[in-house]
């Protein structure tokens, strides 16, 4: 019953995440909006939960289990980043520029 | 079949002693160079007792009677699908004619290089290719098949460019030897592409099975009888120097005397004519072909005559007298007269070897006589001798026999050979009267050579010495060792013409019957001539008369006591400087073929085409290209996420659009 | 009654991401993506994910939000700096790509799991009430899905040594 304007909000928020991505320069927030996606797409998971059986809530579990360990190392790469360039702007990193 | 004698079993003998001679003489020349008596054991031992197999099988072949070519198969050589070459020698009677002319003349040969070539520091290394080339011309006659005399045929061409260029410090000696490599390898085209041709159209490459289906398989004077006939006499050209291939054998001359002798004279240059002989089949079925080689044969004859009058290099002369009587050879065979051919190509062994070791002497006496009193004065130049009859009797004596048995003067081998062809030509022009045509250029060339060989006897021999005061007293005649093989020469230059005597004469014609196995094959397609009694007593009268015209017009109008030595000399002017300039063949040749091939080589293959578009475009132009893609891809590289990140929504975008559907 | 409730948690949720994608400062936006994430908890209980729900509060909002708070902090960028927000140009790519996806997702939307797949309505919350919202996703988690949970012990473990790694000065 809930399942449609589940997805929908999660679409949206979805959507929301990757403008984030798109329109910030610091790399925490981009870093913040990339675990706003992720939440979307954990809705969208809980949502068909509901219907398939609990499998859905298993995944969720895992991606939370990942978004904490890649919070920490990413955090930990930002920091060092900023300890290096004095900047988390990441138009200022271009490291890989051909 | 009959019993195989075993004599002729023995004929592998004959090519195998040459070829351990040449390697026992290429180790000694890398190892022990200076081990001069065993290179001389080795080489003239093994030629010599090749003669001595030669003259073995020769003997068991004549006792056996046999009819029937003998064929020898050692191994199979290239098995390959239908193709079955063996290594297998054929022995009948025309390869023993030629296994005695090859052997015995280039023992004779080897004896006289003890002499002339003693002082040289390449002395193991000349006699190691000298082996080798009695090996491969062995090979060649004897090959039972057309690839196997191919093998043969391409290895006398080896050992030719290397003892042309066996003076190879000197670079227009090694030019003169990559010449002769490169002219007899046009003609070696046309030889594969005739092989090519009998292969696809008869199946076979084997000389008895050929000749056996050719009759049944080809008509006569079909067109690819023809092409085939053609293309093999194009390799003829090339061999024996005939027109338009024949500029490179008077360069040949650059290499030692005797080689000249052996390869330039007696041997190799007759492969050609041995060729049409041993494939008179093919040429009697062809009668266009037959005609081109005995028109091309008498030009060459005419021609080459006519260069010889105006030489001064006495080898040259001789080259270009080796070139004429070739021709003469190839309008025997032309003609039908492949007896004929052969016959002269026996008599022109020995006298032409007997002409080129007699002028060896003479350049090795001037040359001594040049270096005894260290001028440098041309050694081969026919105005630096003159009244040498008086200091080296034996060689004038064995030359002016060599000379008379070249022009032809009776009873000398050559009037007999000679006469032979120029009377089978008119006997043709009975039904084909462009042969009489033929017949006029072969004597007219007759006229020519009575001129040119006793002007070069005079200018050698006679009228007052030029070649210096204090030169005059080292002047000698040369060493035994380097007269008696020329004796022998002088000996066969007289004599062989009993070989095959005019019809009108008794005992006549014993080689046409001992040829006739091979040369029947041939006969039925040839029409039948036959000359009265009367007009070959006239053709033989009339030989004898241009050829005692000849020598009597050079005697009273040549003047040795007027000419100078080769430093003062002065130009000549008109129709003689054309002669002597070999009316410019050679500037022809350069202006029409090699420079518009080394223009077409330069401008077109090497700039536009290897430069241009494979260099250029095709390899510096793929790493253009990839550079440029490399430079896109890299301009993509921003280093900036947000580049990144829009691409990858975009890719994203597009993937969902086409999963949604 | 459950579908007011959950527009009210959907439209705080959205409306704060929005906030958390638009505001200057870093720690706003951080805090407004808090709120987001605990809207979605209200979401996930009325999606009969009581258990998750929790995890989310505690994990999400908790744990992970107060370190991206605390790298914040440390690295000084609370502070109101130039802004990080892109140019126009910048902004214009940024919604138009984002309506773009929305719109694309927006029409699968509707897509439900084919009839015979789906478990009758209100199982998952049946079965919490019967055997405790824990036990729900328990069961499979340690049964069928037992191995990828212990990896996840070790992909933690090499994320704290990894975290470690990179941002101490010196080892």
């Amino acid at each position: 019953m809930l399942l449609g304007p589940s997805l929908a909000v999660s679409a949206i928020l979805f959507s929301l995440g990757v403008a984030g991505v798109l329109l910030r320069r610091n790399a925490i927030v981009i870093f913040m909006c990339v675990e706003l996606m992720l939440n979307a797409v954990n809705l969208s998971f809980i949502a068909l939960a509901q219907q398939l059986g609990p499998q859905g809530q298993v995944i969720v579990f895992f991606v939370m289990a990942v978004a904490a360990a890649e919070a920490a190392v990413g955090l930990a790469i930002i920091l060092a980043i900023y300890r290096h360039k004095q900047t988390v702007d990441i138009q200022n990193i271009n490291l890989l520029r051909g | 079949m009959t019993e195989i004698p075993e004599a002729v079993r023995l004929v592998w003998l004959a090519a195998a002693l040459p070829l351990l001679g040449f390697l026992a003489n290429g180790a000694l020349s890398l190892f022990r160079p200076a081990a001069r008596r065993a290179v001389t054991a080795i080489g003239v031992g093994t030629v010599a007792a090749a003669f001595a197999v030669s003259v073995l099988v020769a003997a068991g072949l004549a006792g056996s009677g046999a009819h029937e070519p003998v064929v020898l198969t050692y191994w199979s050589w290239i098995p390959a699908g239908d193709l079955v070459l063996n290594l297998a020698f054929q022995v009948d009677q025309l390869s023993v004619v030629m296994l005695l002319v090859v052997t015995g003349v280039g023992a004779l040969i080897h004896v006289f290089s003890i002499g002339y070539m003693g002082e040289d520091p390449g002395y193991a290394r000349y006699f190691a290719y000298l082996n080798l080339f009695i090996f491969f011309m062995l090979v060649l006659v004897l090959g039972s098949n057309f690839p196997v005399m191919f093998v043969g045929w391409e290895g006398v061409g080896l050992c030719s460019y290397l003892l042309i260029g066996f003076w190879f410090e000197d670079k227009a000696n090694a030019n003169a030897g990559k010449k002769a490599f490169i002219m007899n390898r046009i003609g070696d085209a046309g030889f594969l592409i005739a092989m090519f041709l009998i292969f696809r159209s008869l199946g076979t490459l084997e000389f008895t099975e050929v000749f056996r289906l050719a009759p049944v398989s080809f008509e006569v004077g079909g067109t690819l009888i023809t092409l085939i006939t053609l293309a093999l006499f194009l390799g003829c050209t090339g061999k024996s120097a005939q027109i338009p291939l024949y500029t490179w054998l008077p360069d040949a001359m650059a290499g030692p005397t005797p080689v000249s002798a052996l390869i330039h004279a007696a041997t190799m240059v007759t492969a050609g004519v041995y060729l049409v002989a041993r494939a008179n089949v093919l040429f009697a079925m062809a009668p266009i072909s037959s005609a081109v080689v005995a028109g091309i044969g008498a030009l060459t004859a005419l021609f080459a005559a006519t260069i010889a009058l105006k030489q001064w290099d006495i080898k040259k002369v001789i080259a270009y007298s080796t070139v004429s009587q070739l021709g003469y050879m190839f309008l025997g065979v032309g003609v039908g007269a492949y007896v004929s051919g052969i016959f002269h190509l026996v008599t022109h062994a020995f006298f032409k070897a007997l002409m080129f070791l007699a002028a060896g002497n003479v350049i090795y006496a001037l040359h001594q006589a040049y270096h005894a009193t260290h001028r440098h004065e041309d050694a081969q130049d026919l105005r630096n001798m003159g009244g040498l009859h008086r200091y080296m009797p034996w060689t004038a004596a064995l030359m002016w026999i060599g000379g008379l048995a070249n022009i032809g003067l009776p009873p000398f081998s050559g009037f007999f050979s000679k006469d032979s062809i120029l009377a089978a030509a008119f006997a043709r022009g009975h039904d084909a009267p462009i042969f009489y045509v033929f017949w006029a250029l072969g004597t007219v060339g007759a006229v020519f050579t009575a001129l040119y060989i006793t002007r070069l006897l005079i200018y050698t021999f006679h009228g007052p010495n030029r070649t210096g005061e204090a030169e005059r007293q080292h002047l000698r005649e040369a060493p035994p060792v380097m007269t008696g093989p020329l004796v022998i020469l002088g000996l066969g230059s007289v004599f062989a013409g009993v070989l095959n005597l005019p019809h009108v004469l008794p005992a006549a014609g014993w080689l046409e019957h001992w040829l006739e196995p091979v040369t029947s094959l041939g006969a039925v397609f040839l029409p039948e001539f036959h000359l009265t009694a009367g007009t070959e007593w006239g053709l033989l009268a009339l030989a004898t008369a241009i050829a005692v015209a000849g020598i009597a017009a050079a005697w009273r109008l040549l003047k040795p006591e007027a000419l100078v030595p080769a430093r003062q000399a002065v130009p000549e002017r008109g129709i003689e400087r054309v002669l002597a300039n070999k009316y410019y063949v050679d500037e022809i040749y350069d202006a029409l073929i090699v420079r518009p091939l080394i223009w077409f080589s330069e401008r077109v293959l090497w700039r536009t085409v290897d430069a241009l578009l494979i260099d250029g475009v095709a390899v510096n132009g793929m790493a253009r290209l990839t550079r440029l893609f490399g430079w896109i891809g890299s301009r993509l590289q921003t280093g900036q996420v947000g580049t990144y990140v829009v691409l990858f929504v975009l890719g994203t975008l597009v993937l969902l659009r086409v999963m949604a559907g | 009654m459950v579908l007011g409730v959950f527009w009210v948690f959907a439209g705080v949720a959205i409306v704060s991401a929005f906030l958390c994608i638009t505001r200057r400062s870093p720690v706003a936006s951080a805090l407004w993506l808090i709120l987001t994430l605990f809207s979605l908890a209200g979401i996930f209980v009325l999606l009969d994910a009581q258990f998750i729900a929790a995890l989310q509060v505690l994990v999400y909002a908790g744990a992970i939000m107060v370190l991206f708070l605390f790298v914040i902090m440390l690295l000084n960028l609370g502070r109101q700096g130039p802004s990080d927000l892109r140019g126009w140009p910048g902004r214009l790519v940024a919604a138009a790509l984002g309506l773009l996806l929305a719109a694309e997702l927006w029409a699968v939307r509707t897509w439900a799991p084919e009839e015979h797949l789906r478990l009758p309505e209100g199982a998952i919350a049946r079965m919490s009430e019967a055997e405790g919202p824990v036990h729900v996703i328990s069961d499979a988690l340690f049964r069928e899905y037992l191995i990828p949970f212990e990896l996840t012990s070790v992909l933690l473990l090499a994320a704290i040594v990894g975290a470690v790694v990179l941002a101490k000065r010196r080892l």
